[in-house]
């Protein structure tokens, strides 16, 4: 069924927004696209600045600095009632004295709409969130996911353009979270919104979003898809922070000569990126990893060991598992090699990879494989 | 063992109990009783009466005068102290410089002795050097004698009550408003409600269990405070400014005519009772308790 036949989502454009509290600093120069209609995750630790920046675009704190534009418009001075958006909290802020229906038709009645037109909207949202059979209790006595789903109607019944979410999942439990994750992409794929979704869960933001906005100490690490920002991370950071077990990240003089020659290729010190996924046990390499410890997870294993002198972890199959003190060779697909300048943390692109690392001994196997939770299709 | 923490259990409450059916039930009991009874003068005794008490009482235009003063007081004065503390509360819960000196000195009234207080606006009332007189006076106004004349004695001594309670509940508000989650508003806000909306379908509903009991607190207070009155009119005059406390006390202590003080007691226990139950039932319906 389709709720919506008018409204559409609209762009959003972030234009070097700052936000500073007397010393605290807690946005720098922050510049995002947000292209109607799409589905945005603003990803990143405790204390990014990620609220601070859904607030800043919802109108309920002022920026220090900086434009916020919602469909082509600049927005920057508009009070949050008139900027035609919806929100929903991470504590949801349901208002616990009235029911239901009157929490979700609450800024239907604040925007006078008559009430036939208010029954009609409330029956369709109650229908669409199965919240038909709890119209007339009050929000204390729902079950979390219950409440959430009110939010996220009075999110939705107005059929705004814009739709703010702030961490909606992350007090319900791991299943519920999973179902939810799905029925929100769902109902934002079919209303059309422009969504904004704020969320310290890497999986949360990887599977739900089309672009998604890495954050880090105030600052944009990265704004990509997120099969980009899983197969070409921009910075270490990033490179770290999607991705479990996280991308190894050493020196480069780690890889032995391979490595040597790179950075005299690039003339600078560098970091490699090895996902553990990406490193395969093989016949004979110059790489070779001396293991130090083994976690067994079923399916597969993480092995930890030492190249040099810096610790990897690596993805190897379950069923042989390699002994402490062992040491294995390591087979690297020149693609799955990911280059870092090392004092500036950006991303270099290896001039020619692939045969600098046969030359130096390191067979290419099989190309890495993409973490489990991504679908991998081939381009 | 049962039963020993039965016994033990009682020997618990017992302290508490006897000091409450000492000091509160037995004394409440004997008043009733009380009541039925003469009032023993000179070598007369006290003999049963039974409802002549409750008869006179009837009769009696102060009882009627007094009452109907009463009302008028808890009418003039609740609703105006709560509204006010509301609007201090709502003003003084937003951050701005200097938050705790207002906050301070909105409550300053309450923690005066209400003695000094009426001495304080003793000294606005006064005739001719008052300040409201100096006030009036510089702007052409004549003389007035507010606390003397039996059209504004009783409004003169309502303004005292509402400056003093009002600082008073405006606390209970403060600290009701703090525990409202502000996202709350905010939510509110984005779904484009303005401030006056925000406050009637959002901040008040919220408030009503603080309502409740200020509101209650409040018509006690307008049946138990009489100390200004001592001071700043001694009910007068002609009994224009004297509330029903005030009249018990002069019945009971300046007359010594302790059966009909008694006798009066009862009626304003019983109007008390009835009046918490009422407002019980009739905030029930509207008050969502957490
Ligand atoms: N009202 C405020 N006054 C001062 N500093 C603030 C205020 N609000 C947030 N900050 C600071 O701004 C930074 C960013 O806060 P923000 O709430 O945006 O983080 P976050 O990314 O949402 O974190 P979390 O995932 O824990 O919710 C933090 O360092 C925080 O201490
Ligand atoms: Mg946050």
């Amino acid at each position: 069924m389709s709720l919506t036949q008018t409204s559409t989502g609209r762009a959003i454009r972030l234009e070097g927004i700052s936000k500073t509290w007397g010393d605290t600093r807690a946005l720098h120069d922050v510049s995002i696209d947000i292209p109607a209609g799409s589905f945005t995750a603003l990803l990143g630790p405790s204390g990014c600045g990620k609220s601070t920046l859904l607030r800043i675009v919802s109108g309920l704190e002022q920026a220090s600095g900086g434009r916020v534009l919602i469909g082509g418009q600049d927005v920057s001075q508009m009070p949050a009632d008139k900027r035609e958006l919806s929100m929903v909290f991470q504590s949801y802020a349901l208002f616990p004295h009235l029911s239901v229906a009157e929490n979700i038709t609450f800024g239907l009645r604040t925007r006078k709409v008559p009430r036939d037109e208010r029954a009609k909207r409330l029956d369709r949202v109650a229908d669409l969130l199965g919240l038909g059979d709890y119209l007339s209790r009050k929000p204390a006595e729902l079950s979390g996911g219950q409440q959430q789903r009110v939010a996220l109607g009075r999110a939705v019944i107005a059929e705004r353009p814009v739709c703010l979410m702030d961490e909606p999942l992350s007090n319900l439990d791991a299943k519920l979270r999973q179902t939810m994750r799905t029925e929100l992409r769902a109902l934002q794929r079919e209303l059309g919104f422009t969504m904004i979704y704020v969320t310290h869960d890497q999986v949360e933001a990887i599977t739900m979003a089309d672009q998604v906005v890495l954050m880090n100490g105030g600052k944009v690490e990265q704004a990509a898809s997120p099969r980009a920002l899983y197969e070409r991370p921009a910075t270490p950071f990033a490179a770290r922070f999607i991705g479990t077990p996280p991308m190894n990240v050493i020196p480069a003089t780690a890889l032995g000569e391979a490595g040597a020659k790179l950075q005299a290729q690039a003339g600078r010190r560098l970091l490699a990126g090895l996902r553990p996924e990406a490193l395969h046990p093989c016949a004979d390499s110059a790489l070779r990893l001396s293991v130090t410890g083994a976690e067994y997870l079923g399916a597969d294993a993480l092995v930890q060991g030492r190249l040099g002198v810096a610790q990897v972890v690596l993805r190897a199959p379950g069923h042989a598992l390699p002994a402490p003190g062992e040491t294995i060779p390591l087979a690297l697909a020149p693609r799955d090699l990911h280059l870092f300048d090392a004092e500036t943390g950006g991303r270099i692109p290896p001039s020619d990879p692939a045969s600098l690392l046969v030359q130096a001994g390191i067979p290419a196997g099989p190309t890495g494989a993409a973490a489990p939770f991504i679908q991998h299709e081939d381009h | 063992m049962q039963k020993r923490q039965w016994i033990h259990g009682w020997l618990l409450v017992l302290p508490a109990m006897v000091f409450l059916l000492l000091f509160t039930h037995v004394p409440a009991l004997t008043t009733i009783w009380n009541s039925f009874f003469s009032t023993p003068r000179g070598r007369r005794p006290s003999r049963f009466v039974g409802l002549d008490n409750y008869d006179r009482l009837f009769d009696d235009p102060v009882f009627w005068k007094v009452l109907g003063n009463n009302l008028w007081f808890a009418l003039g004065t609740i609703p105006v102290s709560i509204a006010l503390a509301i609007v201090m509360a709502l003003f003084v819960n937003r951050a701005f410089t200097g938050r705790s000196l207002v906050r301070m000195a909105y409550f300053t009234p309450t923690v005066l002795p209400l003695i000094a207080v009426a001495n304080i606006w003793l000294f606005f009332y006064t005739p001719g050097f008052g300040l409201i007189d100096q006030l009036l006076g510089a702007m052409g106004f004549g003389q007035t004698n507010l606390l003397g004349s039996p059209d504004t004695a009783l409004a003169a001594i309502m303004a005292v009550t509402i400056w003093k309670e009002a600082g008073f509940f405006m606390i209970f508000y403060l600290a009701a408003l703090q525990s409202i989650p502000p996202q709350l508003t905010e939510a509110a806000r984005i779904e484009g409600a303005d401030g006056w909306t925000i406050f009637r379908r959002v901040t008040f509903p919220l408030l009503m269990p603080t309502t409740l009991f200020v509101s209650i607190n409040a018509v006690i207070n307008s049946f138990r405070l009489v100390d200004h009155i001592f001071i700043l009119t001694n009910g007068g005059p002609d009994n224009a400014s004297s509330l029903l406390l005030f009249y018990i006390y002069e019945t009971s202590f300046r007359y010594w005519d302790t059966a009909y003080g008694a006798t009066l007691t009862v009626v304003m226990l019983a109007l008390l009772c009835l009046l918490a139950i009422g407002q019980f039932f009739f905030f029930d319906r509207k008050v969502h308790y957490k």
